[in-house]
């Protein structure tokens, strides 16, 4: 039987969650022989180069690329997890929601105490760059996730446990210190 | 403006537990409460700002923004919608110059919405300062602009009659109707005041007590607790001093028998609260009517003290040694959680109304931590009729499980809309009969939000504890209404504004219902949003108080009566849709950058 294929990405996150992945230590070892990687920065694969059993999915999505990528996720893999505050409930970059992104990026680029020499008051516009979401939005109020993992990072115990319950079918051990946060 | 200040803290004894009297009277002088006046509040009565502060953002009527010379409050419920609000709104947004939420530049003229005021059956209805103004059209919103800017009084802006009953007395002078269309026990106008009083304290109030509890009478304020037993536990709970609240909060949207009651019999009222007053050995008594009802201050002022001369309060009442009973009126400021016992002595408290966790229960631990009694205003006027006439007698009405009558506030798509006082037992059908309706009827509202949307397949339901138990606001919805936009949202709505935010359950998940009802509306819904809605909706149980645990109730019992209409609505070739459109999420930030979606 071929090797279930896991894909990763971080969209907006801060790759804690990628850290907290690699956290699993040496059972890193034990990982690449339980599963083969597609897209992912831990190999750097760029773009999904066959279907996949496993996304996990790191940030929520602040920019159309996010969306793009997510959406694409969704296409190329049977199960999509959220890891982590950020993918869950959108976390730190959704503080900005209560204030109109107009208002923020006037902040960021026109109005700010360090803004210098925009004497021509432009938010950037190129074509090439995304274009920001009106707020930013948990990955399951975009596409349909399947699983959440929580924590901010999740302990890499939890990852670990996640994603061998779903490779060999087991039920997930869930002990309390995995699960409680503060 | 610090003098008048000064005065009304005074008149209230520097006394913290008066903040909400001293805040109204503040309100009511200059339209608002400045920065000034809270620090100057919280300095003379030893407190902080934010205290103050606090109590002043939790109610609707309080502001400590100018809210103009002459405040606008325009009911935005779901029968003022029904019967025209918006002409109406549109006509003082159009004369004013300004929209809902603001005030004129000259600070003249300030527009807002509220929520309902107790006038469903004269609808469109707006409260401009304090005083009531019903039926209204887009042409009476012309003229009442036309003579706010003439500069004319309150009083002179009025149509050429005013209401029936006691609505004329000189010292309410209002446009409301009473609408009384079907009288019984508790309504019966021929009643000698006093009389239930006088036979009273010949008894021993063990005796009264155990006459109220074979009438089997039950609270009539929704909730149905027996009368006789709440008196029961409050007389042997241990407190230097007792106190008797009389609820005339109702806030619940269609509901308005209480200010029929306040209006037309007043002194009824009274006498019921010095029965109870008798029975559990209170010394004082709180009458707390919601501010909506301001209008009818002076006129329940002038009526508590003819009690007063006729001995029917104050000292040794009727000339029996150490019954002492006095009663004073207890305003609110605009919040339906209020009318949640524990909350409304939380209010009389000076505070924000948040409901108490329970136990202790009232009767053990009520105002200021004594016990107290509260008590709807119907069920304290059937105590009176219970006492003069016996617990037999009062069996005589209703059903086995509800005794007596209720008063019903009808309104929506009917005849003769307003009060009607009926036996429990009566169904639901015979209600449409009674009041006559026009067309086919598609649904009832019974119990207000809180209650249930029901179709015609239950009208052969009857209203009582044991089946349909209400508070009493019926509404009715005729074929044409559409009862998810226009009903179901606005209710939500009212759950959402109205959460003291004390609870998460309550303060979050009415908004993540509405949402996914949104999505339903606006095509981008599935089935498993509908089973998303009924398995969520059960997570409010788990809320403090009665608003919370049913805030859910206008979507739950929708769908449970009328599931059709939102299964028309979801997308059945799709199993799961988030409903995330992203040309609508970068829509903003494309504007402020000026670029072009190219997505």
């Amino acid at each position: 039987m071929s090797k279930p294929v896991v894909a990763t990405t971080s969209l907006a996150g801060c790759f804690g969650c990628h850290m907290s992945l690699l956290d699993i230590d040496e059972r890193i070892l034990d990982l690449i022989e339980l599963v083969e990687f597609n897209k992912s920065p831990i190999n750097d694969i760029k773009k999904f180069t066959k279907k996949c059993d496993i996304g996990l999915i790191e940030g929520g999505c602040c920019n159309s690329e996010n969306v793009h990528v997510l959406q694409d996720f969704r296409e190329h893999c049977q199960i999509l997890i959220s890891v982590g505050e950020c993918a869950i409930m959108g976390g730190l970059p959704a503080m900005r929601n209560g204030i109109p992104i107009k208002e923020c990026l006037e902040e960021a680029y026109i109005n700010g105490p360090t803004v210098k020499n925009n004497t021509e008051k432009i938010i950037p516009n190129d074509p090439e760059i995304p274009i920001m979401l009106d707020k930013v939005y948990p990955c399951h109020e975009v596409v349909k996730m399947d699983y959440h993992l929580p924590g901010c990072p999740p302990r890499a115990d939890l990852i670990w446990e996640a994603l061998v319950a779903l490779i060999t079918g087991n039920e997930m051990k869930l002990p309390y210190h995995v699960v409680k946060f503060d | 403006m610090k003098n008048f200040t000064q005065k009304t803290i005074e008149k209230y004894h520097h006394d913290k537990t008066r903040l909400m009297d001293i805040l109204i009277a503040i309100q009511s002088e200059s339209g608002h409460i400045s920065p000034e006046n809270v620090t100057q509040i919280a300095n003379e009565l030893n407190m902080s700002e934010v205290d103050v502060e606090q109590t002043i953002s939790f109610y609707h009527f309080f502001s400590m923004k100018p809210t103009g010379k002459y405040s606008i409050y325009l009911n935005n419920s779901v029968v003022a919608n029904m019967m025209g609000r918006a002409d109406t709104a549109a006509a003082f947004e159009k004369e004013a110059g300004i929209t809902f939420g603001e005030v004129t530049p000259d600070g003249l003229i300030g527009l807002f919405e509220t929520a309902c005021i107790g006038m469903n059956d004269q609808e469109p209805a707006a409260i401009i300062n304090n005083r009531i103004f019903t039926r209204l059209t887009s042409f009476r919103a012309k003229e009442i602009i036309r003579d706010i800017k003439d500069g004319k009084k309150i009083e002179e802006m009025f149509s050429a009659s005013f209401g029936d009953g006691a609505n004329r007395n000189n010292l309410v002078k209002s446009v409301v109707t009473n609408n009384i269309r079907k009288i019984g026990p508790v309504l019966d106008p021929d009643y000698k005041v006093g009389e239930a009083i006088r036979k009273i304290i010949r008894m021993k109030p063990e005796e009264v007590i155990s006459e109220v509890k074979h009438s089997n009478l039950r609270g009539r304020g929704g909730a149905g607790f027996p009368t006789g037993l709440k008196w029961e536990f409050c007389r042997n709970a241990i407190g230097k001093k007792k106190y008797i609240f009389c609820n005339a909060d109702e806030g619940e949207p269609g509901t308005f028998k209480d200010r029929v009651i306040l209006t037309e019999l007043p002194r009824l009222l009274i006498e019921g609260m010095a029965v109870a007053a008798y029975t559990v050995e209170a010394s004082e008594g709180i009458l707390y009517i919601r501010y909506e009802y301001k209008y009818l201050e002076e006129y329940l002022e002038k009526i508590l003290e003819e009690a007063r001369m006729k001995n029917y309060l104050g000292k040794d009442i009727m000339g029996k040694k150490g019954f002492n009973f006095d009663i004073r009126i207890q305003f609110g400021a605009g919040a339906y959680v209020c009318g949640e016992e524990s909350a409304l002595i939380e209010s009389a408290e000076g505070k924000r109304g948040e409901p108490r966790d329970r136990p202790p229960f009232p009767v053990e631990k009520g105002y200021l931590g004594m016990p107290t009694v509260v008590n709807n205003v119907e069920t304290l006027c059937s105590v009176v009729k219970v006492m003069l006439n016996g617990g037999d007698w009062y069996r005589s009405f209703g059903t086995s499980e509800s005794t007596g009558t209720k008063l019903l506030s009808i309104s929506g798509d009917c005849r003769n809309p307003g009060v009607y006082e009926v036996s429990w037992g009566f169904s639901v059908h015979d209600m449409l009969e009674m009041v006559g309706t026009t067309g086919n009827v598609q649904a009832v509202q019974v119990g207000g939000p809180s209650g249930s949307l029901i179709g015609s397949d239950e009208f052969n339901r009857t209203l009582g504890y044991e089946d349909l138990a209400t508070g009493g606001s019926l509404i009715i919805f005729g074929e044409k209404r559409d009862l998810l936009n226009d009903v179901v949202v606005n209710f939500m709505d009212f759950f959402i504004e109205e959460s003291c935010g004390s609870c998460s359950t309550c303060r979050i998940l009415p908004n993540v219902l509405k949402k996914k009802l949104e999505k339903i509306l606006e095509g981008r819904g599935v089935e498993q949003d509908i089973t998303d809605i009924e398995t969520w909706g059960k997570f409010l149980k788990a809320s403090r108080c009665g608003l919370g645990q049913t805030a859910a109730n206008p979507i739950l019992t929708s769908i449970k009566n009328f599931r059709h209409l939102y299964e028309s609505k979801v997308q059945t070739r799709k199993e799961y849709d988030t409903g995330f459109d992203l040309q609508q999420a970068v829509k903003e930030a494309c504007e402020a950058s000026g670029r072009e979606p190219n997505i």
